[in-house]
C-alpha cells in the first residue's frame, strides 16, 4: 500500500489504542481503594470537602458507572485531563510545561545510544572472536545488567561530587541568567550526565543487536556474490552488509521506545530534571492520581507516535514492504 | 542431557553466572540463619562504615540498621518476586501465544491486538500506575511486573508455534489422527521449549530490575526490605555515606548479570548450531 | 585449444572436528579455452570447495594447504589478496546456486550489475548504465527498462539467475564458474538457463566450469567431465567417454543410480479403483487490507482421476502446478473448496473432523524433507506406533509391529530406541515409509519422497518402494517433479500445470507419444534425456 495509506491506517490504530488507554485509566481510578473523589482530589483525603463535593458533581460520582464513564471520556476528548489540586493547575498545562525537557532528554539519549550502539556493535563484529570483541560485548552486558537509577547515582557521585566536572541536578544553573551561547553551554553541561546514563542501557541493547545482525548478514549468499564481483571490502561492508544489517535495528528502536520513556522517569528523578518523568514521581508521592494518569496517557501517546515514525522509516528503507511483499 | 550440560559448561561466562547465582540463592535461603533479626531493627549508631564493628561487615545505614542483613533479606525478595512474576507471565503468555500461533485466523488477530496494546503502553509507567493504584504490596508488585512482562513471551511462543506448525512432523501427527490440542501440547510446544527457557531466565533478570526500580521510587512493599529501597533510602546521604547506595547496587548488578550470563549459556547450549563465533 | 587454467595437486584443509581432514586433495586438471567442463559429484564431494578456492572465497577456517592454479601466467593461489580481487569479476566470474538469496534485497538489479564495473574502475556512470542495459537484454530478461530499476524480490527465480549471469558476464571474463546454478530451478526454467549458458559461452568464447550433481545436465552441455567423491577426482575425460564407458566403479554406480530414461512397457492395471477424485477445486485467497486488493491463486482447477487398487499413479508437474496441493487435499491437510474424494466409495471430503480422525488410517503420506518429517524429540518407536495406538491398536502390538516394519524397510529393530538425529537422510525416509505402512492404509501418497536425497541414496529408496509396492500390492500416488523417477516407478502418469490436469495415461503412452504441448515441452526440457524406446517391464 502507499505511504499515505500506511500512515492513515497507523494513525487510526493509534487513536483506538489511546482511547483504550483512556478507558483503562478510568477503570484504574475506580480500582483504587477508597472514595474515587478523594482519589481524584489527591492528598489522601486531605483536600477540602468543598472541592471533593465539586469533583463528585463534576464527574457524577453518585451516578451510575456508565454516566461517569461517558463524562470522563468526554472530558479527555476535550483535552481536559483533570485538575491537580496539589499543583493548583490543570493537568494538561502541567504536562505541557514539562514535556519539552523530557523530549530533550529522551531524544538526546536515544540518538546517542543508537549512534554509539551501532558504532561499537560494528567494531565488535569486525573483531569477532578476538579479545576486543569480548571486551566490548562484556561492557555491553555490564551496562545492560545495571539498574539505571544506580548508574545515575554513581555517575552523580563520580562526576559531580568527587570530580566536580558536571552539575548534579537540574536543567540549568538557577539564577545565573545566562543568555545566548553561554545558555546553550550551560544546558549542555546539565544534559550530559542524564542523557548519558539514560542512554547507556539502550546503547548496550543496540550494540548487541547490531553485532549479531552484522554477523548474520555477513554469512548470507549475496555477500559472497558481492565478493565474487571483486568489490573492495569497504564497499561490501557499507553497501551490502550494513544496510541489510541495520533493518532489524530500526525495528528494535521502535520497540525500545516504551522502555526509554520508562527509563526517563528514573533518570529525571535522580537528576531532578524538570520533565514529565519527574512529574510522575512527584505525583506519585503526593498521591495525585489525576496527574499520574495524565502523564501515563501522554507518555503512551509519545510511544505510539514514535512507533509510527519508526514504522514509516522502515518502510522507506525496505523496498519490499512498500510494494506489499513479494510480487 | 549430558550433551547439554557439557555444552553449557564450555561457556565460561555461563559457569561464572551460575556460580554467582548459586551464592545469591544460598544467601537468600539461609538469610534467617545468618541474620536472624529483622533487617528493620536498629542495631547500632547510624552511618557506621563497613568493617568498623563486629557482626556488621557492611556497616549500618541512615537509621542504624544492619546493611548486610538488609542485603541478604533483600536477596530473598528479589528472587521471589523475580521467579513468581516470571512464572505468572509465562502462565499468561505461553498459552496465549501458543493458541494464537496454532489456530491463526481471528483467534490470532484478537490475541495479537491484545498483546500489541500491552506492548505499546510504556511498561515501566504502567507498572508504576498499577502499583500506585493497587497500593504497594508484594502481591501487587509481583502482579504488576507479570502484567507488563508477558507480551514478549506471547510473541515468541506465537512465532515458534507458527514456524513449527508448518513442519512435516506436525502433518504426520495429524495423519495419525491426533487431536489439535494433543498436537499442540504433545508435539509442538516441547520443540519450542528451548527459546522459552532462555527467555525465562532473561525475564527473571528484568523482573528483578523492575522490582528494584519500583522500590527505589518508593513503591516497594513498606514491610519488606529490598535492594531498591536501600538505594533509594540512601540517596539523600550519597555525599557522606556513598557505600550505602553503592553496595546494594552491586548486589543487583551481580544477580542480573549472572542471570544474563546463564541465559546466554542456555542459548548456546540449546542451539548448538548457532555458534557464537558467527561461523 | 589452449589451456586457460591449470590446477595441480590442490589440497584444502577443513577445520578441526570436521568429518574429514581435507576437503579436497590431489586435485589436478586443466580447463581449456572455450570448453564446458562439468564437475560432478554428490554432496560432500568437495566440488564447490574447489571452485571457492579458485576464486579466493573459502570460508574463514578453511584454507589451501598446497597446490597451484595457473591462470594467465600467474598462480592464483599464491597471489596477494589485492590482485586476486582484481581478477574476481573481471577475468573470472562466478554464479551461485540459490537465486533467491544471492542478490542484495535492498539494491536495484541495474545497480548490482553496474557495481561490477565500479569494482574494477571502468567506465563512467552513464556508460555503466548503458552496458548494464545491454547485458540485461543479452541474458534474455523481458522489459529491460523495467528490470534495470527493479528489486530482486520482484523477479522470479529464473529471472534472478539470468541477472546473476549478467553480472558475471559484465567484463567478459575468460572463465565462468557456475556452482549448481540450476539446481534450485524448475525443469523448464533450468532448460532455458542451460541454453543461455551454452549460447553465451559460444558467443564470448569463455571457458565454463559447471558444477552439478545431475548427470542429465552433464549429458546436455558438457564437453569434458570430472567426477569427484570424498574430495578426490575419481575419473576425468570427455563427456562421451565418461557417460558411455565409465572407468571407475563409483562413476558406474552413479550412472546406474540415475533412473534411466528408457520407458518400461507397463500393462494397464485392471482393478477396482481404490481412490476416485472428482472435480477437486482449491483457490487460495490472500485477504486484502484496507487498501490492498485481494489476490487469488487457483491451486487446483477441477481435477479428476482415479487410482486402481495396486496401481502406482505418478503426478508430475513443476512448482506451482498444484500437485502437492492435490496430495494434501486428499488427506485433508488442506481443505479443498469443493469436489469429492471417494475412498472405496466413502467421500473423505464430506467427513466431519471427528469422523476424519477415525478414518485417518485409510490414507497415509510419506513426506519430502527427511529432516523435518520426524519429531526431533520423540523416539523412532513413538513416531511409528503413535498412529496405530491413536487408532485403538493395543500398545504392545503396535510396538511389535513397529519393530517389524523397521526391518521391512531395511533398518534394524534396535533403531526404534533411537532419535531421528542419529539417522541419515536416506534412513529417515525409510522410517517415514515404515510409519506410513504402520497404519495399514488403503492408499499411500508419496509427496516428493525422494527429491531431497542424493542420487545414490535416491536409487536405494526407490528400489525399496518398488519392492514393497510389488510385494504388498500397495496403491501408491507418487508426486514428483522428476520425470525420470516417475518413468521408472509408475504405471500411469498424470501431468499437471497451473492447477489443471493436462494429460493422464499409461507411462509409455504419455512419455513416448505425449498428446499435450505442455507435456512435450516438459519432456524435452529434462536435461540429457532421450526418452528411449520401450523395453520390457523390469520384474
Amino acid at each position: 500500500m502507499t505511504l499515505l495509506a500506511a500512515i492513515l491506517t497507523r494513525a487510526a490504530k493509534a487513536a483506538i489504542t489511546l482511547l483504550l488507554i483512556v478507558v483503562l485509566n478510568f477503570f484504574l481510578i475506580h480500582a483504587a481503594p477508597g472514595d474515587p473523589a478523594a482519589v481524584m482530589a489527591g492528598e489522601n483525603g486531605a483536600a477540602d470537602q468543598i472541592y471533593i463535593d465539586q469533583l463528585r458533581e463534576r464527574f457524577g460520582l453518585d451516578q451510575p458507572l456508565y454516566v461517569q464513564f461517558y463524562k470522563y471520556v468526554g472530558g479527555v476528548l476535550q483535552l481536559d485531563l483533570g485538575y491537580s489540586y496539589r499543583q493548583q493547575m490543570p493537568v494538561l498545562d502541567l504536562i505541557l510545561d514539562r514535556l519539552p525537557a523530557t523530549l530533550l532528554l529522551t531524544l538526546t539519549a536515544f540518538g546517542m545510544s543508537l549512534l554509539l550502539g551501532i558504532v561499537f556493535g560494528l567494531a565488535a563484529a569486525a573483531r569477532v572472536g578476538r579479545w576486543s570483541d569480548s571486551a566490548i560485548t562484556g561492557m555491553a552486558l555490564l551496562f545492560y545488567a545495571t539498574p539505571l537509577y544506580w548508574v545515575a547515582l554513581m555517575a552523580v557521585l563520580l562526576f559531580s561530587v568527587q570530580l566536580n566536572w558536571l552539575p548534579a541536578f537540574g536543567y540549568e544553573t538557577v539564577g545565573a541568567g545566562y543568555t545566548g551561547f553561554a545558555m546553550v553551554l550551560d544546558r549542555l553541561e546539565h544534559l550530559v550526565l542524564p542523557a548519558l546514563t539514560l542512554g547507556l542501557f539502550f546503547m548496550a541493547v543496540y550494540l548487541r543487536m547490531t553485532r549479531s545482525s552484522v554477523l548474520e548478514v555477513s554469512q548470507m549468499d549475496f555477500v559472497k556474490t558481492a565478493r565474487a564481483k571483486g568489490l573492495a571490502e569497504g564497499i561490501i561492508r557499507r553497501r551490502h552488509i550494513l544496510r541489510n544489517a541495520l533493518l532489524p535495528v530500526v525495528t528494535l528502536a521502535g520497540l525500545q521506545a516504551g522502555q526509554l520513556v520508562g527509563g526517563a522517569v528514573l533518570t529525571e528523578t535522580v537528576f531532578a530534571w524538570p520533565g514529565i518523568g519527574r512529574l510522575m514521581f512527584d505525583s506519585l508521592t503526593a498521591r495525585d492520581y489525576n496527574t499520574l494518569l495524565g502523564v501515563f496517557l501522554v507518555s503512551a501517546a509519545m510511544v505510539i507516535l514514535f512507533n509510527i515514525v519508526t514504522d514509516i522509516v522502515y518502510r522507506l528503507i525496505d523496498p519490499r514492504i512498500a510494494a506489499g511483499g513479494a510480487a | 542431557m549430558m550433551d547439554f550440560m557439557k555444552r553449557f559448561a564450555r561457556n565460561r561466562g555461563a559457569l561464572l553466572g551460575l556460580l554467582i547465582l548459586i551464592v545469591v540463592v544460598l544467601l537468600a535461603v539461609f538469610a534467617p540463619l545468618l541474620f536472624p533479626q529483622s533487617p528493620w531493627k536498629m542495631v547500632q549508631r547510624p552511618f557506621l562504615p563497613p568493617f568498623a564493628a563486629d557482626g556488621l561487615p557492611l556497616g549500618t545505614d541512615t537509621l542504624g540498621r544492619n546493611v548486610a542483613a538488609g542485603l541478604v533479606h533483600g536477596a530473598r525478595v528479589s528472587l521471589i518476586v523475580g521467579l513468581v512474576s516470571t512464572a505468572v507471565a509465562l502462565l499468561i503468555g505461553v498459552p496465549l501465544g501458543a493458541l494464537a500461533g496454532f489456530y491463526g485466523g481471528w483467534v490470532d488477530e484478537g490475541a495479537m491486538r491484545f498483546t500489541e496494546f500491552f506492548q505499546t503502553i510504556p511498561s515501566f509507567a504502567l507498572a508504576i500506575v498499577l502499583v500506585a493504584i493497587l497500593e504497594p504490596h508484594l502481591t501487587s508488585i509481583t502482579l504488576a511486573i507479570a502484567i507488563v512482562s508477558w507480551p514478549p513471551v506471547a510473541r515468541l511462543v506465537r512465532a515458534e508455534v507458527m514456524s513449527l506448525r508448518g513442519r512435516e512432523f506436525v502433518d504426520a501427527a495429524r495423519l495419525a489422527g491426533l487431536s489439535n490440542l494433543r498436537i499442540l501440547f504433545g508435539h509442538i510446544l516441547p520443540n519450542a521449549m528451548s527459546p522459552i527457557i532462555v527467555m525465562a531466565s532473561l525475564m527473571v533478570a528484568t523482573a528483578i530490575l523492575l522490582e528494584s526500580s519500583l522500590s527505589f521510587l518508593g513503591l516497594g512493599d513498606p514491610n519488606i526490605m529490598s535492594w531498591g529501597y536501600m538505594i533509594g533510602a540512601a540517596r539523600t546521604v550519597i555525599r557522606t555515606a556513598w557505600w550505602l547506595s553503592f553496595i546494594p547496587g552491586v548486589a543487583i548488578l551481580l544477580t542480573v548479570l549472572a542471570l544474563n550470563l546463564i541465559g546466554e549459556g542456555l542459548n548456546d547450549a540449546l542451539n548448538p548450531r548457532l555458534a557464537r563465533k558467527g561461523r | 585449444m589452449s589451456t586457460v587454467l591449470s590446477i595441480r595437486d590442490l589440497a584444502i584443509a577443513l577445520p578441526a572436528g570436521a568429518d574429514r581432514e581435507l576437503a579436497v586433495q590431489n586435485i589436478t586438471f586443466d580447463l581449456a579455452e572455450s570448453e564446458i567442463l562439468c564437475v560432478v559429484g554428490e554432496s560432500g564431494s568437495g566440488k564447490s570447495m574447489t571452485a571457492n578456492a579458485l576464486m579466493g572465497l573459502l570460508p574463514d577456517l578453511v584454507h589451501v594447504t598446497q597446490g597451484s592454479a595457473e591462470f594467465e601466467g600467474r598462480d592464483l593461489l599464491a597471489l596477494p589478496e589485492a590482485q586476486r580481487r582484481a581478477l574476481r569479476g573481471d577475468r573470472i566470474g562466478m554464479i551461485f546456486q540459490e537465486p533467491m538469496s544471492a542478490l542484495n534485497p535492498l539494491m536495484r538489479i541495474g545497480d548490482q550489475i553496474a557495481e561490477v564495473y565500479e569494482a574494477h574502475d571502468r567506465y563512467t556512470p552513464a556508460e555503466r548504465h548503458d552496458r548494464a542495459l545491454a547485458l540485461i537484454k543479452e541474458v534474455g530478461l523481458p522489459d529491460p527498462e523495467k528490470i534495470i530499476r527493479a528489486y530482486p524480490f520482484q523477479l522470479s527465480g529464473g529471472q534472478r539467475q539470468r541477472a546473476m549471469i549478467a553480472m558475471a558476464l559484465a567484463l567478459d571474463p575468460a572463465i565462468l564458474i557456475a556452482d549448481e546454478p540450476t539446481t534450485a530451478l524448475d525443469v523448464t526454467t533450468q532448460a532455458q538457463i542451460l541454453e543461455l549458458i551454452k549460447t553465451i559461452q559460444k558467443r564470448h568464447g569463455m571457458a565454463v566450469m559447471f558444477i552439478t550433481h545431475d548427470f542429465g545436465v552433464v549429458a546436455e552441455i558438457a564437453d569434458r567431465v570430472i567426477v569427484m567423491r570424498y574430495g578426490e577426482i575419481v575419473e576425468q575425460g570427455s563427456a562421451a567417454e565418461v557417460l558411455e564407458a565409465p572407468q571407475h566403479d563409483y562413476t558406474r554406480a552413479l550412472l546406474e543410480a540415475i533412473p534411466s530414461d528408457s520407458v518400461p512397457e507397463t500393462a494397464p492395471v485392471e482393478a477396482a479403483p481404490v481412490l476416485e477424485v472428482r472435480d477437486l477445486r482449491k483457490t487460495y485467497v490472500t485477504s486484502g487490507g484496507m487498501f490492498k486488493p485481494k489476490r487469488s491463486v487457483t491451486a487446483i482447477d477441477g481435477v479428476s482421476f482415479t487410482i486402481a487398487k495396486g496401481e502406482v499413479l505418478g503426478i508430475v508437474g513443476e512448482s506451482g502446478s498444484g500437485k502437492s496441493t492435490v496430495g494434501r487435499s486428499i488427506v485433508r491437510l488442506v481443505e479443498a473448496d469443493s469436489g469429492q474424494i471417494l475412498l472405496d466409495g466413502e467421500d473423505m471430503n464430506a467427513l466431519s473432523p471427528d469422523q476424519l480422525r477415525h478414518a485417518r488410517r485409510r490414507v497415509q503420506m510419506i513426506f519430502q524433507d527427511p529432516y523435518a518429517s520426524l519429531n526431533p524429540r520423540k523416539k523412532i518407536l513413538s513416531a511409528i506406533s503413535e498412529g496405530p495406538i491413536t487408532q485403538g491398536v493395543p500398545v504392545a502390538e503396535a510396538h511389535a509391529r513397529a519393530r517389524e516394519l523397521l526391518q521391512t524397510v531395511g533398518l534394524e529393530a534396535s533403531a526404534a530406541e533411537r532419535y531421528p538425529h542419529e539417522f541419515s537422510g536416506g534412513q529417515r525416509q525409510r522410517i517415514g515409509i515404515a510409519r506410513a505402512l504402520a497404519m495399514d492404509p488403503d492408499l499411500i501418497i508419496a509427496d516428493e519422497a525422494v527429491s531431497a536425497l542424493d542420487v545414490s541414496i535416491q536409487a536405494q529408496v526407490l528400489e525399496l518402494l518398488r519392492d514393497l509396492q510389488q510385494r504388498l500390492g500397495l496403491s501408491l500416488m507418487f508426486i514428483t517433479h522428476d520425470l525420470r523417477v516417475a518413468a521408472q516407478l509408475c504405471d500411469r502418469i498424470a501431468v499437471m500445470q497451473r492447477g489443471r490436469l493436462i494429460e493422464i495415461g499409461p507411462v509409455s503412452e504419455v512419455f513416448l507419444t505425449p498428446q499435450a504441448e505442455y507435456t512435450r515441452n516438459l519432456l524435452a526440457a529434462v536435461p540429457g534425456a532421450d526418452w528411449g524406446d520401450t523395453v520390457a517391464a523390469t520384474g
